[in-house]
């Protein structure tokens, strides 16, 4: 029989029992929705992350106390006091491929003006280190180093803290505000940079001179750690040896002993940080994928029962010429339609689920060309799969057998 | 004149378990173009067995079959499918009609299994056969649209289509009332005229009247083979029959 009329048979059969085949196709419909959706959810929040730490600041590297390296050991309480501000001398003047370098100390508390108060984090930076960290001043100016080397009582307010301290969209500058006390005269608002892929509010901060928060705040002579940008995304792993070099050097380890801080760059990070959402990708992929596998097999049950119900049919298309190649390509086209068809609504559905999770969550999700080709051809996979013992058995049937079925 | 079946020392043995059926204990049988055979016999004794072979559909245990002088005994099912679908006609005692499916659709359905055949020639040929037998109005109407008689024609419409050598029949009556019975035989005794081969198995010795020869089988054997003498006209036996009315 030639495919066409195969294809007719096989879709008469299956609007014949309309329901039944819409239900044996929902497997393989939540099967696809599902593995297209959790794909690009992966996918999304991968790039979501990338977007995060591309934002965090340009070519950036940071060095922090400690070796996070040595994992369970101890660290004694003075190796988190080992980054000093002659540390980032160091490296300002000898490090050619780090072109802007600032320490950064932080602390949290309340900050406070008139009676509205709001629980916060104060970084404290010099001039370069709004550049380093990639962020712009909307309103007023940025801090000096004349009044980092001062300790003056300024700040930079994040948009969060300026609205929720003076009302929604109200520009603050020239204002005065309390951290833990000390006022603080605010010289500019920092633009707007949003949650990040954590959920944490980027803007809830107060940026003020690093010697105003280490010697009034804190009450400390040590940083925590050191913010830097490299020349390019190329001259990082430069920039990084160059880093490591310096400060083993000011930091006076001996050739056998291991680095008492860790410099890491932010690319390091990214790659970090997307391996995890990588592997929840694959995890969530892998368990729709057994929802597939679950539709696959409630197609292959239907297709017995079809088989069954139609035992007499097949006598008689036997009997008048029918091969067994004609009937088992009856059957098979019949179980790849469903699965193929309830494929196509699946991938239509994955889109549709894409843009509601995209929409909740504001993360770039797209679906990928390439898991709607996988989807599709999975699909015919388990159409052909599925189907071929139920279609095998209506082919090897004999037809005085058929026919003779009741 | 030409043998359009001829059989030697056919054999079909059948194990159910342990158990060895002798459905056929060595049968000869040579049936002539134009001729318009009855197989009789009492229940289980080998005549469907006999037919289906005939057809094709099943294969002997032993002996020789030429149809239409070609050997078909060892013949594998892919080739015994393909002799069904350009030599053979069947037409069953319960119609076997495909539901929902137009009886013009159903004429169609053996030339649909021939790729040599056009969709233009197999709408033509089912049409012919659907006028030949006298269903050319009904040819859109579903089987359940039907009644058994006309189910029937349409099965033989199915059975002609192809252009068979032979055209089995088992039971084809078997189902029917009196009336229909006559009116469908008288339908096989038109074909029959016109030059077509007919193989019917029937249990009712009237019916069998309406044709050429009878074979009578008795346990796997054919114990009586004759011409039919003062054989019937279906269409006369009609005129004869009173019209049920009630
Ligand atoms: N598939 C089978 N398996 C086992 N035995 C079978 C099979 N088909 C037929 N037989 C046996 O072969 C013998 C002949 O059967 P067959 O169907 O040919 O009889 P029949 O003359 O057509 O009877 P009826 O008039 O009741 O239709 C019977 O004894 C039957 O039980
Ligand atoms: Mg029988």
């Amino acid at each position: 029989m030639n495919p066409g009329n195969l294809l007719k048979i096989a879709i008469k059969a299956l609007k014949r029992n309309k329901m039944r085949s819409f239900l044996t196709m929902l497997g393989i419909i939540i099967g696809v929705a599902s593995v297209i959706t959790m794909l690009a959810i992966g996918q999304g929040s991968k790039k979501s992350i990338q977007d995060q730490i591309a934002g965090m600041g340009s070519n950036m590297l940071f060095v922090m106390p400690g070796n996070m390296r040595m994992g369970g050991v101890q660290q004694g309480s003075s190796s988190s006091q080992r980054l000093t501000v002659a540390d980032v001398k160091a490296i300002k003047t000898e490090c050619d491929a780090i072109v802007a370098v600032s320490p950064e100390v932080r602390s949290s508390g309340q900050a406070v003006s008139g009676n509205s108060n709001w629980p916060t984090t104060i970084y404290g930076g010099n001039e370069q280190y709004l550049e380093i960290r990639s962020w712009d001043v909307v309103s007023g100016r940025n801090i000096t180093d004349t009044e980092a080397e001062s300790s003056a009582k300024v700040c930079l307010v994040g948009r969060t803290v300026a609205d929720e301290l003076f009302g929604e969209g109200i520009d603050p500058t020239g204002e005065t505000i309390r951290f833990q006390s000390i006022p603080f005269k605010i010289i500019g608002v920092l633009s707007k940079k949003g949650q990040n892929s954590f959920g944490q509010d980027q803007d809830d901060v107060i940026i003020a001179p690093y010697t105003t928060v280490q010697k009034r705040i804190l009450a400390q002579t040590h940083i925590q750690s050191i913010q830097m940008s490299a020349r390019s995304a190329e001259e990082s792993e430069l920039a990084q040896s160059q880093v490591e070099e310096v400060l083993r050097r000011t930091h006076k380890l001996r050739e056998n002993e291991d680095n008492d801080f860790e410099v890491r760059s932010q690319e390091e990070l990214a790659t970090t940080m997307t391996s995890v959402t990588e592997i929840l990708t694959i995890l969530l992929g892998a368990i729709a994928g057994i929802s597939l596998l679950v539709g696959g097999i409630g197609i292959m049950n239907i297709m017995y029962v079809s088989v069954t119900e139609r035992t007499r049919e097949i006598g008689l298309r036997m009997s008048v010429g029918g091969r067994s190649i004609d009937i088992l390509l009856q059957f098979l086209i019949e179980s790849i339609l469903l699965s193929v068809f309830g494929g196509l609504i699946g991938i239509v559905i994955g889109f549709g689920a894409s843009a509601i999770v995209e929409a909740l969550t504001s993360w770039p999700i797209s679906v990928m060309w390439s898991s709607v080709i996988l989807a599709f051809a999975v699909c015919t996979v388990i159409g052909i799969f599925f189907g071929w013992y139920p279609a095998r058995r209506a082919a090897d049937l004999d037809p005085i057998d058929a026919l003779r079925f009741e | 004149m030409k043998t359009i079946i001829d059989i030697a020392n056919l054999k079909k043995d059948y194990h159910v378990g342990e158990v060895t059926v002798h459905a056929l204990r060595g049968v000869d049988l040579k049936i002539n173009e134009g001729e318009f055979v009855a197989i009789m016999g009492a229940s289980g004794s080998g005549k469907s067995t006999m037919l289906n072979i005939i057809g094709c559909l099943d294969r002997p245990t032993d002996g020789t079959y030429l149809l239409d002088n070609v050997n078909v005994a060892g013949m594998s099912k892919n080739e015994r499918a393909a002799i069904r679908n350009l030599k053979i006609g069947f037409v069953f005692q319960s119609y076997n009609l495909l539901s929902r499916t137009s009886a013009l659709e159903n004429v169609e359905l053996p030339l649909m299994y021939n790729r040599s055949v056009s969709s233009r020639e197999r709408r033509e040929k089912a049409i012919a056969a659907l006028e030949a037998v006298g269903l050319a109005d009904r040819m859109n109407h579903m089987p359940n649209q039907l009644s058994g008689g006309q189910q029937q024609r349409v099965a033989i419409a199915r059975s002609l289509v192809n252009d068979p050598v032979v055209i089995l029949a088992d039971e084809a009556t078997g189902n029917l009332d009196t009336r229909t019975s006559y009116e469908i035989m008288s339908l096989f005794q038109e074909l029959n005229n016109k030059g077509k081969t007919i193989v019917f198995v029937t249990h009712e010795p009237d019916i069998a009247k309406c044709m050429t020869r009878s074979v009578v089988f008795r346990d796997g054997s054919i114990i009586r083979e004759e011409d039919v003498k003062n054989r019937l006209n279906a269409a006369e036996v009609l005129r004869t029959l009173p019209v049920e009315q009630d």
